[in-house]
């Protein structure tokens, strides 16, 4: 419907209640008949006597119809904004506008318990909120006000300073300070350019806090590299981002061309004399290019391998020129830094950890999601009160954070409070944010050679120690858990995680030991229980399980008998039924499908 | 999929901007974001695969059927609470957002009626009413 129809039919419908009469409904009747002949002389825009609205205490009560608005407490002065604005305009007078009536009772408050409760944003400020794709959206919330700031009122210097202040570190796993990286960059010596780099090459299995800031907010991304072009003296910025997100590299392509439309990036942003652009690089999903020296050789065209370092990028970085990497996460948080100040961002989180620090919650958890938490709220905060607790109210055994590098945090620890310093207490990172929640039937030493298998595939080869130490790991790791493992496993398994430690060439190398030690380390005796006694404590490990009918609790029912899909187990009905241990091929379809455990335990159980 | 509140709003003309046309396009905005009923459907990956898409188009749909007078409906991204998508979002001015959990075509239609067009939150499909905390 055009404007121009609506105004025609609108019609205004004041209250003439006693009550609103009494507060002076006629009064304000007549003024907005004066201010329609005034405002909008010869459109038919009639004044109604309407009935009681029931809003006895808010008279005098106007309502617009059709749209159904209700303004309360109008006075005759309010009519020419009615007039102009609502009638002739289309848009709502908020400042009268009736509350809405929400009924408080069943729907429980955001912010009193649940998923929500917790969470305070910083980096994912503008999530579900704007539209990802419409950078008018992104405007409206403040968007490339910090830019602007930035760009116009600050000297670069002054925005390191604020970053510094910020105590902003490394959201990508490092935790370096970024402050202290950008300075380092700023006075590395260039005769010409120098690049910045927004790493989205997100790999960890389970995590996904790059992909969904990306898509849900781009421009945050893309303003926050903005500033940092400014703070660091950069010409031009690179989003390295996977092929396999497809819908992240749409919308941040669509906001970078956005940016540049309006002139708020490439030549002379904002009409100031500073001038950066940036390019999309899509990568094909090899875990090793989250590593900054192999990104950069991936951007530049060559294989994804890592280089030793020094130079470090800094001096040296993509095409021989100082580089400044940062991660997603990390440059999304930059723009309110720059709008509010360091000290406003500082005032979050712990002595060393500033902030905030998004995090995926996944595993065997009740919510599974993204969250967004002050750096040093505890992990049982994370795990109960926002992921709700553990699937099916198992028991909770262990966390394992940051990804395949990361390590795992047993269940009698969860009290520690979440920063980079308590996580490498414990023996993990904090990495890029990953946190896989585990329950009593998860076996620790199927995950550790899990991520071991993990790194096996993503190694890149070009270093022996990485290549054939993880390897030779995931060897050791299979054999454990086929019961082949050997007195004497353990402790090479340790030496083996020493040497490739120290000797491998990059972060992933460095870093791939970390689940078998940190296993290790919590649930040495479920290592002892694959090696020496055989058994698998959790019932996942398949050659290590014996399934047997309890003839006590076996009803005889047969169900088992038609699931087994060898012919294992028989019987006659209603007597307890045999499994044959040579035919059983241990697929636990038996095991699904007895229904006695609920009332007296498996009639068929693990040992 | 384009978000639909583009296609009924006016975009402002792309031009080159300065300071100052900055923050007074952020005022102007602002302003207008804050005068009507919206409702949000979250289409992050999460989302979609979880049937927002349908959603969303039911949404479109009993729009048409009846009215979206001083409502706007739009996309956004992942609202967070990835087990329970697709989710929903309501805001009637002057009242607190409603979020809403689980949704399906048949849910949002009646969440359409009865919230959006009506001002009644629906709270048996409601996790939440309220602002997520923003430092």
């Amino acid at each position: 419907m055009s404007k121009k129809a609506v105004t025609k039919t609108r019609s205004l419908s004041v209250c003439h209640g006693s009550c609103c009469v009494l507060a002076g409904a006629r009064d304000v009747a007549a003024a907005l008949k004066a201010a329609l002949k005034e405002n909008l002389p010869g459109a038919r825009v009639k004044v109604k006597k309407g009935r009681c609205s029931a809003r006895c205490g808010g008279g005098p009560v106007v309502t617009v119809e059709p749209d159904g608005t209700v303004y309360t407490g109008v006075t005759p002065g309010d009519a020419a904004e009615i007039v102009k604005k609502h009638v002739a305009g289309g848009k709502v007078v908020r400042r009268l506008a009736a509350k809405a009536k929400v009924e408080p009772g069943p729907i429980p408050a955001l912010g009193e318990s649940g998923f929500f409760k917790d969470q305070v944003l910083i980096a994912m400020r503008n999530r579900g909120r704007i539209d990802p794709d419409s950078i008018d959206d992104y405007i409206a919330n403040e968007g490339y006000l910090g830019m602007a700031k930035a760009v116009t009122e600050m000297k670069p210097e002054q925005i390191v300073a604020e970053v510094k202040k910020a105590g902003l570190r490394g959201r990508g796993g490092g935790g370096f300070p970024t402050g202290l990286k950008w300075e380092i960059c700023r006075n590395s010596p260039s005769c010409d350019d120098k690049y910045i780099i927004c790493n989205a090459d997100e790999g960890d299995p389970g995590a996904f806090m790059d992909r969904s800031l990306l898509e849900s907010d781009p421009h945050s991304v893309i303003e926050g590299m903005i500033i940092g072009a400014r703070a660091i003296g950069a010409t031009r910025g690179y989003v390295y981002v996977r092929e396999e997100y497809p819908l992240a590299c749409d919308r941040v392509i669509k906001a970078i061309d956005d940016a540049r439309a309006y002139g708020l990036l490439g030549e002379s942003i904002l009409k100031s004399d500073f001038s950066f652009d940036i390019d999309v690089v899509r990568g094909a999903g090899a875990f090793v290019c989250g590593e900054e020296t192999a990104l950069m050789a991936s951007i530049e065209g060559k294989e994804g391998k890592p280089r030793p370092r020094p130079p470090f990028p800094a001096q040296s970085g993509l095409w021989g020129k100082p580089t400044n990497v940062n991660n997603v996460e990390t440059w999304a948080n930059v723009p309110p830094i720059a709008l509010r100040g360091g000290a406003w961002y500082a005032s979050l989180g712990t002595a060393r950890s500033k902030g905030t620090k998004v995090f995926s919650l996944v595993g065997k958890v009740k919510n599974t999601g993204l969250i967004e938490v002050p750096m040093g709220t505890t992990m049982r905060q994370i795990i109960f009160d926002i992921g709700g607790g553990v699937l099916k109210d198992r028991e909770l055994k262990a966390v394992q954070t940051g990804g395949p590098s990361g390590g795992c945090i047993p269940a009698d620890m969860m009290d520690i409070p979440v920063d980079y310093e308590e996580l490498a207490r414990a023996g993990s990172i904090m990495g890029s944010g990953g946190l896989i929640v585990m329950d009593d039937e998860t076996c620790m030493v199927d995950v550790a050679r899990y991520f071991v298998e993990f790194l096996e595939d993503e190694s890149c080869g070009k270093c022996t120690p990485c290549r054939e130490g993880i390897t030779r790991m995931r060897e050791i790791l299979d054999r454990i858990v086929e019961g082949k493992g050997k007195r004497g496993d353990i402790e090479l398994l340790e030496r083996l995680a020493f040497t490739i430690k120290e000797a491998s060439l990059c972060g992933l190398g460095a870093t791939a030991p970390n689940p078998v030690l940190t296993t290790l380390k919590y649930f040495r005796d479920e290592y002892e229980a694959h090696i020496y006694k055989k058994r698998c404590p959790a019932g996942v490990c398949k050659a290590l399980i014996i399934y047997r009918v309890v003839a006590g609790k076996c009803t005889g029912c047969q169900r088992c008998v038609r699931a087994c899909p060898v012919g294992a187990i028989s019987g006659p009905r209603s007597q307890p039924h045999n499994l044959d241990q040579d035919k059983c091929i241990k697929c636990g379809a038996c095991y699904e499908v007895c229904k006695f455990d609920a009332i007296a335990g498996d009639a068929i159980y693990v040992e | 999929m384009v978000c639909p509140c583009r296609q009924t709003r006016k975009v402002s003309s792309l031009e080159r901007l300065d300071p100052l046309k900055l923050k007074k396009l952020h005022n102007e905005l602002r302003e207008r974001r804050s005068e009507e009923v919206t409702i949000v459907i979250h289409m992050g990956t999460c989302g979609i695969a979880s049937g927002a898409e349908e959603v969303l188009q039911a949404v479109l749909d009993v729009a048409s059927e009846m009215g979206r007078s001083g409502v706007v409906i739009k996309t956004s991204g992942c609202a967070g609470l990835c087990s329970r998508e697709p989710m929903l979002t309501v805001e009637v001015t002057g009242a607190p957002p409603v979020k809403y959990v689980n949704v399906d075509p048949a849910k949002a239609r009646r969440i359409y009626s009865e919230h959006v067009l009506g001002h009644q939150p629906v709270s048996d499909y409601a996790i939440g009413v309220g602002c997520e905390r923003i430092h």
